[in-house]
């Protein structure tokens, strides 16, 4: 029973409810992965599935990233449209030939004769206490590949209508989920098969002094830094960057251009980062505008801590708001 | 102690180095039209082979694999497949490409730098030549997934060299198609020789078939260069499975009797004496002398066919060299299906730089 009515769900939610809502509408899509048919995925992402639509189209794969990675591959270039599982994004290494060689590449090589509507899925990012290898957020690899979309979606409504969007899109998407609010919020949600547009930025809050730009589990210290400022007088603009390639810089342009400053907020390492081509792209098209250098705060140059020192790694709030007053002070 | 398991390979061959059968042959043997279509395939392809090679050497193709060696596996390939099968190649195939209905002038567009080379008109399903080893195998087991999920009697065939079965793509590839009883047919070239490295240091296995016991899959060994061998080995697995009976590892052993490609010197590295035993085994010379001592073939035809086979290959050369570079905004429109916006001012970009032409 496809539930069509609009309820409160969490991002975790939101995910299987777009995956039931698609595989209902859409016969070609069929999901595969580590434990993710009778056990429902180790998150519940997939929970529910095997049961309404079985094995057939909700496999249990073995424990091969790779092939899992290939594997979708085949059935995709058959017209299946597979979204499948990467358990965490600490695994998904295994799987880069087959994403970079063939996934990305597959409809150009051809000429378009073939080519991979898949979906990749991994949770990411830290802030769970999670074992070693199973905290990192390195989505900046997979934006250096030609051919492949980057999309995180930060909140249970943009998981909905952004998976539809990326199950539906006929390109293969790389679709990260922050794994850190999973749970932590919900949303209301309508359960009607709507998705929301790829390749475009969110701006989830006006604002006139300072842009804050962000993605991912980031976005909730980000959009917390902006109410403080909002109290100290400080009118913040917050952008969800959400597709992370490719970069829609014409919402980040503008959003500068009205600012003149801008802060970029991201859980992964500085040095390559995602935030390092939007600094790049904002240099280049806005830099007129500019009041101030811009800013960045980001995850350290270093692995990944275990948990306990993980809050030391991760961008705090209160690192957000010294570097937002540090560029409106300039 | 109990022994829970074991396991067989088996090996076959019907004609020795002379072409001689070694006693009865299997039915595809009196399947006369199947075998003179079969042996001018390898001629075509051993002319094609020449021919490119030559163009490499003037300048006129990049860097380019030899088929010498594979025509006898990749022909049975090409024959025993069902046109609703696929295809999942990797980059020495030419011979069951040309089977399959690709044209000489797309493989030698592929080889000459032409990504048009891979838009295989005549056969849409088959995957393109995969040059990252035995990556292809984790795709012959997604199309054969798909293929279970909507309940086809078809199967896929997919072709790996010996190097390749180091790699753990084979092995995952050949483990999933055992367990989810998968209709494809791995088809192991083993031509002995990875580049420079020989088979001996790929595996301490005996043999690359029984790798496919330990994935729950038959393993079978046949001489690549006996067209009877292979193409009986090959329709019966095919037959298996796409009767929904599973998969099967099928090992032919061969030689590579070129370099690796033309970049490659393999005087370098085997000695000129491995090579001469290799010559007198090739499988092209066996079918022919079977051919003449069955009484299908004379010196005219052969003359004919040569003449023929050098016609076909004169004009793909003529029209690949024919064909005019794409523009070069096609390496942007290809890469999606449509161009996001973020890219639309780099396409532009090179609309602009080259307004002439390509440079």
């Amino acid at each position: 029973m496809s539930r069509l009515d609009s309820r409160d769900v969490t991002l975790v939610e939101a995910v299987n409810m777009a995956l039931e809502w698609e595989m209902a509408h859409d016969e070609s899509v069929v999901v595969l992965g580590e434990d993710i048919a009778t056990n429902g995925g180790v998150f519940r992402a997939t929970a529910g599935l095997k049961d309404r639509f079985g094995f057939k189209r909700v496999m249990d794969t073995p424990l091969a990233e790779n092939l899992i990675a290939g594997t979708a591959i085949g059935m995709a270039t058959q017209g299946l449209k597979p979204v499948a599982e990467f358990q965490f994004m600490g695994f998904i290494y295994a799987g880069m030939e087959q994403i970079i060689s063939h996934a990305a590449r597959m409809r150009n090589r051809t000429r378009g004769r073939l080519h991979c509507p898949l979906v990749y899925r991994a949770p990411f990012g830290g802030g769970i206490h999670a074992p070693e290898h199973h905290s990192e957020s390195t989505e900046a690899l997979f934006t250096h590949i030609p051919g492949l979309r980057v999309v995180i979606p930060s909140s249970p409504q943009r998981a909905y209508g952004q998976l539809l969007a990326a199950i539906r899109n006929p390109d293969p998407v790389i679709f990260l989920e922050p794994k850190r609010i999973y749970r932590a919020v919900t949303q209301s949600v309508e359960n009607n098969g709507e998705a929301i547009p790829l390749d475009t930025c969110f701006t989830l809050r006006e604002g006139s002094d300072v842009t804050l730009i962000s993605w991912g589990a980031s976005i909730m210290e980000t959009l917390e830094a902006a109410d403080v400022l909002a109290e100290q007088g400080i009118s913040a603009e917050v952008i969800d960057v959400c597709t992370i390639s490719p970069l829609d810089r014409e919402t980040l342009l503008c959003s500068v251009t009205k600012t003149g400053r801008a802060v970029i907020v991201h859980e992964a390492c500085r040095n390559g980062g995602v935030g390092a081509e939007i600094a790049a792209s904002i240099a280049e098209g806005a830099w007129l505008e500019l009041k101030a250098p811009v800013a960045r705060v980001t995850g350290y140059d270093t692995v990944m801590p275990y948990y306990r020192n993980e809050q030391a790694y991760l961008p705090q709030v209160d690192d957000i708001l010294e570097a937002a007053k540090r560029v409106i002070a300039l | 102690m109990r022994q829970i398991h074991e396991f067989r390979v088996d090996s076959v061959c019907y004609l020795d180095d002379q072409g001689a059968p070694l006693g009865d042959l299997p039915p595809q043997a009196k399947d006369t039209d199947r075998l003179l279509a079969a042996y001018r395939n390898m001629v075509l392809t051993r002319t094609f082979d020449a021919k490119t090679i030559a163009l490499q050497r003037t300048g006129k193709c990049g860097t380019y694999p030899s088929v010498l060696g594979h025509e006898v596996t990749g022909t049975a390939i090409g024959q025993s497949m069902a046109r609703s099968d696929v295809f999942v190649p990797y980059y020495r195939d030419q011979a069951t490409h040309i089977l399959r209905g690709v044209s000489l002038t797309e493989l030698l567009l592929y080889w000459g730098g032409d990504e048009r080379g891979s838009a295989w008109k005549h056969c849409p399903e088959d995957l393109p030549i995969a040059v990252p080893i035995a990556t292809q195998s984790c795709h012959a087991v997604g199309v054969a997934a798909a293929m279970r999920i909507r309940g086809e009697s078809r199967a896929v065939v997919c072709c790996i060299g010996d190097g390749g079965t180091s790699k753990g793509d084979f092995s995952e590839s050949n483990n999933l198609a055992g367990a989810w009883h998968l209709p494809v047919v791995f088809m192991v070239i083993n031509n002995q020789w990875a580049i420079s490295t020989p088979r001996s240091i790929q595996t301490g296995a005996d043999t690359i078939a029984q790798k496919a016991i330990g994935a729950g899959l038959p393993g079978h060994i046949v001489d690549g260069n006996d067209f009877f061998a292979v193409t009986e080995a090959l329709d019966n697995a095919l037959e298996r499975a796409r009767a929904g009976k599973g998969g099967a590892v099928i090992e032919a052993l061969t030689y590579r009797l070129g370099d690796h490609t033309t970049a490659d010197d393999a005087t370098r590295y085997r000695s000129s004496d491995d090579l001469r035993q290799a010559w007198e085994k090739d499988g092209v010379k066996r079918l022919q002398n079977y051919l003449h001592r069955a009484g299908f073939w004379s010196a005219e035809r052969e003359t004919s066919l040569q003449a023929d086979c050098r016609r076909i290959v004169d004009q793909a050369v003529e029209d690949y060299l024919a064909t005019e570079a794409e523009p070069p905004t096609a390496m942007m429109d290809y890469l999606f299906e449509t161009l996001p916006e973020a890219l639309k001012s780099q396409r532009e970009r090179i609309a602009d730089k080259y307004r002439g032409g390509a440079l």
